[in-house]
């Protein structure tokens, strides 16, 4: 009994100890999807200068409502937080937030047809046919037309998209809201839609094994998991009428091309990029940051933070399959940066 | 055992006359105490849940009213939300899980406890408590990747060349829908059935069985007409708790059943679940009203299950009132 006491007290002063050393603790939730990436940055930036970051990947949309509510210290999402949402957290909190592009990410068409191994094209009008079930065979011409000598089956496509709520629909959505009015009007665009035909798998594995398994399917992934994943995926045209791969380069190209019709506030959608050598599908994904601070020490550990990952942190980005930031954004985010009070 | 020291309340003749402390120290009250509140938690418990997910859901509730039970559509960028094909596939989902399972799991269930030497009876009963320990993931993932090609290159084109003149098996076959997650779900909650029904069969008195041996029955009409009416209260126990499963399943029906809200009379149309839908969206629902609109789909989960557990009950009540009596014997 007491070898048992005297151990508990060891304990609970190594506890102490703990604590003594990690006394600024800041808390973020959000998105999943940069989820590897921030975790490596935090755990980086730990070792660097010991302050203690956690990032619970909660999703965009409970992100953003934890960091309303004041339970976290800031959020990242994957889709930018809309007008109601913003007003909802002046409203609650007293001061704006900020919204930080940290990395970039694309969504990708991947499909199974039988008889078909080489890449796929696809134009805007063929992918948002397919989607709103107009395009219902494998061998209409809106397909073919873009994929000449290859020959492509008579078969019924078979949608499938995301059944969990999630940035990648978002990204996609917003793409499709882009290049489609009908889509615009009767879909729209968000983390989960009223889709008009196909299956819906959960997460990137679950549309993936769908597709693998069912023949003539079509959905879309993440570019991270595609490529980790060895999940062969299709050429879409970009706006400038080129086809153009997904791939690390073609989605910062269409960063840097969104950079002059950049907002102050960063709130940009990418997609449809009209960059020649820009993918279309690609998007931003946010930190977001109050704009004031109670606590000093917390938001200059958060400023340090910002303009180490958007500079030195972006070293470790490509290793985990994310797109690097342009550098006309960096620039302007390290001014945005300075704003934080 | 020192009967004589211990003092029993119920049996003594005055027990107002002895104090509250007394009672106290001897333990007897304080257990009561003790085990009433354990029972206590357990109303509370629903009594709170009902009342979070009715106060949760109160923009919906208000907005919709009762046509949320009947709206088929689930917009969220419209922000229209409707219950009803969620409703539609849970029902669909158990449905045809309790109609595969209970013949099968009940009859496994005569095997093992009336048929069966005792030695088969036991190891087979390891293995079904080992299934029914097995986490509804991995059942899930068995439905991916084994149940889903085999419903689509086999089962379903089977059905539809002999019984495609029923509405029921028509449409594409995709692999996933209504049938899938009914034939997984079956899976999942046979071993329950089976479980249950083997240990309240087993508990019927052997005095039953030779009285009716004794009579001139035959083992089968003994095990039938006389051991089964008499388990019958614990069998449809295990019934409602593999109902329950099936209703509340939320992993595994959402890797099979398609994920699509539709109503169809196919089975092998895809569907959705109201678990299925909650797992799904509700991390990613931003906007009050449509997280909202999920926690009053979990609310109507509720009371799917709460009504459909009333129905079985009240069904059991006449059942065994007009049975032969002996149920209760």
């Amino acid at each position: 009994m007491k070898r048992l006491a005297g151990m508990f007290v060891i304990l609970l002063a190594l506890g102490g100890m703990v604590w003594a050393q990690s006394a600024l603790l800041i808390n973020g939730a959000g998105a999943t999807f940069p989820a590897p990436i921030y975790s490596k940055w935090f755990d980086e930036f730990h070792k660097a200068n010991g302050t203690q970051i956690n990032y619970q990947s909660v999703g965009s949309g409970a992100g953003i409502k934890q960091t309303t509510d004041g339970t976290v210290d800031f959020g990242a999402s994957d889709g930018p937080m809309n007008d109601d949402q913003l007003k909802a957290f002046k409203t609650k909190n007293g001061a704006g937030i900020f919204h930080f592009p940290t990395v970039l990410g694309a969504v990708v068409p991947t499909y199974n047809v039988p008889g078909v191994s080489e890449a796929l094209n696809f134009t805007p009008e063929a992918l948002s046919g397919i989607f709103l079930g107009r395009i219902s065979k494998w061998n209409d011409p809106a397909i073919a037309g873009a994929n000449k000598g290859i020959a492509l089956p008579a078969n019924d496509i078979v949608v499938i998209h995301r059944s969990d709520g999630s940035g990648t629909t978002y990204i996609w959505t917003d793409y499709l809201s882009k290049v489609n009015s009908d889509w615009k009007d009767k879909v729209g665009k968000g983390t989960s839609v009223n889709w008009p035909v196909g299956l819906g798998g959960k997460g990137n594995e679950g549309v993936t094994g769908l597709i693998k398994q069912t023949p003539n399917a079509i959905g879309y992934v993440e570019l991270i998991y595609a490529a980790q994943n060895k999940v062969p995926y299709g050429s879409v045209k970009n706006s400038s009428g080129s086809f153009v791969k997904a791939d690390l380069a073609s989605v910062t190209e269409a960063a840097a091309g969104a950079v002059k019709t950049m907002p102050d506030d960063f709130r940009v959608s990418i997609t449809n990029s009209a960059s020649k050598n820009a993918y279309p599908i690609s998007s931003f994904t946010w930190l977001l940051i109050p704009e004031k601070f109670k606590d000093s020490a917390k938001r200059d550990a958060l400023k340090k933070f910002l303009t180490w990952a958007i500079t030195d942190g972006q070293n470790f980005v490509e290793a985990l399959s994310y797109a690097k930031l342009p550098k006309e954004v960096v620039d302007k985010e390290l001014k945005a940066v300075n704003k934080i009070q | 055992m020192a009967t004589s020291s211990i003092n029993v309340p119920n049996a003594s003749p005055l027990p107002g006359s002895r104090s509250f402390l007394s009672r106290l120290s001897d333990g007897d009250e304080i257990a009561r105490l003790i085990t009433f509140l354990f029972a206590a938690t357990v109303v509370l418990i629903s009594v709170a849940l009902v009342f979070e997910l009715w106060v949760g859901s109160t923009l919906p509730r208000h907005k919709f009213g009762l046509s949320f039970f009947v709206t088929r559509i689930w917009d969220p960028i419209a922000e229209n939300f409707g219950a009803l094909p969620f409703i539609y596939g849970t029902l669909m989902t158990a449905g045809v899980a309790l109609f595969l399972a209970v013949p099968l799991g009940i009859g496994a269930a005569i095997f093992l406890a009336e048929l069966a030497p005792p030695k088969v009876s036991d190891s087979l009963q390891f293995f079904i408590d080992l299934l029914a320990a097995v986490p509804s993931v991995i059942y899930g993932l068995l439905g991916v990747f084994i149940v889903v090609p085999i419903m689509r290159e086999w089962i379903q084109p089977a059905l539809k060349s002999t019984l495609g003149f029923l509405p029921l098996f028509q449409g594409p076959a995709y692999g996933v829908g209504f049938l899938t997650a009914g034939i997984v779900l079956a899976i999942m909650v046979i071993p329950y059935i089976i479980s249950v029904s083997r240990e309240v069969l087993l508990s019927v008195p052997q005095d039953q069985r030779e009285a009716a041996l004794a009579l001139g029955s035959t083992r089968w009409e003994s095990t039938w007409k006389v051991v089964v009416p008499f388990a019958k209260t614990g069998i449809m126990g295990s019934i409602f708790l593999a109902l329950a499963r099936a209703l509340g399943e939320t992993m595994a029906v959402t890797m099979v059943i398609g994920n699509t809200p539709t109503i169809s009379g196919s089975l092998f149309s895809p569907g959705y679940s109201i678990a299925a839908v909650i797992a799904n969206e509700f991390t990613e629902a931003t906007g009050d009203l449509y997280l909202q609109a999920l926690i009053e789909l979990g609310l109507v989960l509720f009371l799917l299950t709460f009504i459909l557990n009333g129905l079985a009950r009240l069904l059991m009540l006449l059942t065994t009132q007009r049975g032969s009596g002996t149920g209760h014997a």
